[in-house]
């Protein structure tokens, strides 16, 4: 189930996801590193306490020492004004118009999947890529927002089981283990 | 009353409120950013709150500013109009701990002829060159000393053209970068003088705080085991001594004048409600940025205050090495730098001359890979090409990098101002940065990047690219119009005569006997190093004149 997304939206951006990184000739793709799940997550992020905004520190655990990352930062006043402004926009609301209206990436993502068309899922590759083209902007936002779904630290609901960066021959976050003086300085 | 109010909490802030609570002052140190550096429950003591989270760290603003809640206006001169770009310009994070939060650690010390560059290079057309009043040997002391309280390794005589100085580095270098390894060598080869660049960051364990592992999560990150000590160690000390409050989330709004004196600050605190404080000295440390913006927000007026904005415009020579896996994200971002850009010779002299200028200066080349991977996506097309490139890592294995932080003159032109309509979330205008690079720092850029061309050439590399930052058409026009250079220097000018500068030569405001300056505001010049340490020196300098100590 979908955070904030309607399970139709959520099944068009899961499609828009793997057409931007398909699952190709053994490299995962956005379905198995549950990119549209990262989206989601960051569109529904005021739906947890605390936000699922920034994942705490010093480590998660995979290289040894505690799993920090799952403990997210509670937010100031301020980066709750600034998030929320962020993710939900102005809404008309004097506070969060300081500069002059602010568009939410909820109502961008709700505008830009909807321009995608309700059948996008079920349409072929080729029409779902020339649709995709079709926005540039949006095309741009989803796609930056791919990236960090793929390749981003697991805990913010993409990058399932540190998928993507297996695939690339990263390690991701390495504390508390870190490098050896022979890693850094040999070939 | 406090006996001092501290506005900022990065290295210039933190130095200050070191020395003057060892010299048995009370402070009060005021930041507007949250505090992520030291623990709630034991304010001497680190939290644990970084991380190695690109998401974090790179694209959601942890460290601050948030361009939503403090913009920046800015534009490339004033026939631009009002700003061409409103967001992140030069943003130094706002959080306890400041820049040195985020920076890599690279702390260089400057050289004797920095000081006095009108005397030994003179003047150059629309800049105002300028001495500094004082010299490299009335601050090397005092060098000495924060290189002692932060930590620096380094190796004494590893720069054939550096400074004098008092004693060994506190610590020995780190681990070198492999491929810091071969462009030391190729650099060797045509003749430069490559060295383990001064780092604050810790190669064995000092003063109870690790030595680094070797992460890479440094440049922009803050460091989860605190190796890096700027400025972590300079708060813990002075949160120990009890005679400190630190008061995070607590934004100054002006600073309160009468006469000849400041007496005191408005602030709004974590709660939104504004308030006032008194005290027997004000010291404001916000940067170059934020000091020029409050004191012109609190009505100081001088025709220098917020001119000579110096950001270090940036050559970046990228080669590509199809045979080789680089890795640079293993290690401390930078171990290797050379500084024969500073230096004159023939060469120097007559692309100078090509150029019409009297002179050309470069600056630092740090020897830099790089390439987390969310960043390097971003720069791969999507579709089937999407993975196979990803795991090609052409950017993250295969290219190594020089990044010439060139020095910019002090033109009036480039400068700091109050926007006259973009507001903070708290309604007070936002800095405005007009800036662009001008003849003299295009000319250095061409020059000295032919000759890191030259040495990636040597070090194997199968093609180059000259880019710079900002982005101009000289060289290509590839990167961003805006300048993405942390150095941020050169807005509070120091100097004998008030009439030309800010602040005097003990970095207090001609104008006002109690209102000191402790960043980078008052350098005269930009040279072409960082300007970390010497603006810390510079603050501890300030400190101790105030407290009637010396420097050890």
């Amino acid at each position: 189930m979908p955070v904030w997304l309607t399970e139709r939206e959520y099944l068009v951006l899961r499609a828009a996801c793997a057409q931007m990184m398909p699952s190709d000739q053994g490299a995962p793709g956005a379905e198995e590193a549950g990119v549209a799940d990262y989206i989601d997550t960051l569109l529904g992020a005021f739906t947890f306490d605390p936000p699922r905004i920034w994942a705490g520190g010093p480590t998660s655990g995979r290289k040894g020492g505690e799993a920090g990352f799952i403990n997210f930062h509670s937010l100031s006043t301020l980066d709750e004004l600034a998030w929320r402004m962020r993710i939900e926009g102005s809404l008309g609301l004097p506070e969060r118009g300081f500069n002059g209206p602010v568009v939410g990436l909820q109502e961008k993502y709700r505008q830009g999947l909807a321009a995608l068309g309700a059948d996008f899922a079920e349409v072929d590759g080729a029409e779902q890529e020339r649709r995709l083209r079709a926005d540039e902007g949006f095309c741009d936002l989803l796609y930056g927002h791919c990236c960090e779904g793929m390749y981003g630290a697991p805990e913010y609901g993409g990058n399932r089981d540190g998928i993507g960066w297996a695939y690339i021959g990263r390690d991701g976050d390495v504390q508390p283990r870190g490098y050896s003086d022979e890693d850094v300085s040999g070939p | 009353m406090t006996d001092a109010i501290i506005i900022g909490s990065g290295p210039g802030g933190s130095t200050a409120a070191e020395v003057l609570t060892r010299a048995g002052w009370s402070v009060v140190i005021m930041e507007k950013g949250r505090n992520h550096l030291l623990d709630p429950s034991d304010l001497t003591k680190p939290a644990s709150d970084y991380s190695n989270d690109e998401i974090k760290f790179m694209v959601r603003h942890f460290l601050g500013p948030d361009p939503l809640i403090e913009p920046r206006a800015f534009r490339r001169s004033a026939d631009e109009g009002e700003h061409t770009h409103v967001g992140e310009v030069n943003s130094i994070p706002t959080t306890v701990g400041g820049g040195g939060t985020h920076a890599d650690g690279k702390v260089p010390r400057f050289r004797e002829e920095d000081f006095r560059l009108l005397s030994t290079y003179g003047p150059q057309e629309d800049a105002h060159v300028a001495d500094w009043p004082l010299t490299y040997d009335e601050l090397e002391p005092f060098y000495t000393e924060v290189e002692k309280a932060i930590g620096v390794s380094g190796r004494a005589g590893a720069n054939p053209f550096a400074a004098w100085r008092s004693g060994p580095y506190p610590m020995p270098p780190g681990a070198p970068m492999y491929g810091a390894v071969l462009s030391a060598a190729a650099a060797e080869r045509v003749g430069l003088h490559p060295y383990e660049a001064p780092t604050a960051a810790n190669s064995i364990a000092y003063d109870g705080r690790p030595a680094c592992n070797n992460c890479g999560f440094c440049a922009f990150y803050g460091c989860p085991i605190h190796a890096k000590g700027d400025p972590v160690a300079l708060l813990t000390k002075t949160m120990a001594t009890g005679r400190a409050e630190l008061m995070a989330e607590t934004y100054v709004s002006r600073i309160r004048i009468e006469g000849r004196r400041a007496t005191g600050v408005d602030y709004i605190g974590p709660d939104g409600v504004e308030r006032s404080m008194d005290a027997g000295v004000v010291i404001v440390a916000g940067g170059a940025i934020e000091t020029p913006r409050l004191l012109l927000q609190s009505g100081l007026e001088h025709p220098a205050l917020g001119r000579h904005l110096m950001v270090h415009f940036q050559t970046i020579m990228v080669g590509h090495f199809k045979d080789l896996r680089l890795h640079p994200h293993k290690g401390r971002s930078v171990t290797h730098v050379h500084d024969d850009a500073m230096i004159q010779d023939d060469r120097a002299r007559a692309a100078a001359a090509e150029a019409n200028l009297p002179w050309i200066r470069g600056g630092l080349v740090e020897h830099a890979g790089g390439g987390f991977p969310i960043g390097e996506a971003r720069h791969l097309p999507w579709g089937r090409a999407h993975a196979p490139a990803m795991r090609d890592a052409q950017m993250s294995e295969h290219m190594w990098v020089f990044i010439m932080q060139g020095e910019d003159l002090p033109y009036p032109t480039n400068a700091v101002d109050l926007s006259p309509s973009i507001r903070d979330a708290r309604g007070f205008p936002v800095a405005r940065i007009t800036y662009k690079p001008g003849r003299h720092e295009l000319a250095a850029s061409k020059h000295h990047g032919g000759i890191l061309q030259s040495v990636l050439e040597e070090m194997g590399a199968d093609w180059t690219i000259h880019t710079s930052s900002p982005g101009v058409p000289e060289f290509g026009d590839r990167a961003s119009r805006i300048p993405e250079s942390r150095h941020v220097i050169g807005t509070a000018r120091m100097g004998d005569d008030p009439a030309t500068s800010v602040v005097d030569r003990w970095s207090r405001v001609h104008t006002l006997d109690n209102l000191v300056i402790a960043d980078s505001s008052v350098f005269v010049t930009s040279t072409g190093y960082g300007p970390t340490l010497t603006l810390v020196a510079l603050a501890a300098r300030a400190a101790h004149h105030l407290a009637g100590t010396a420097p050890g």
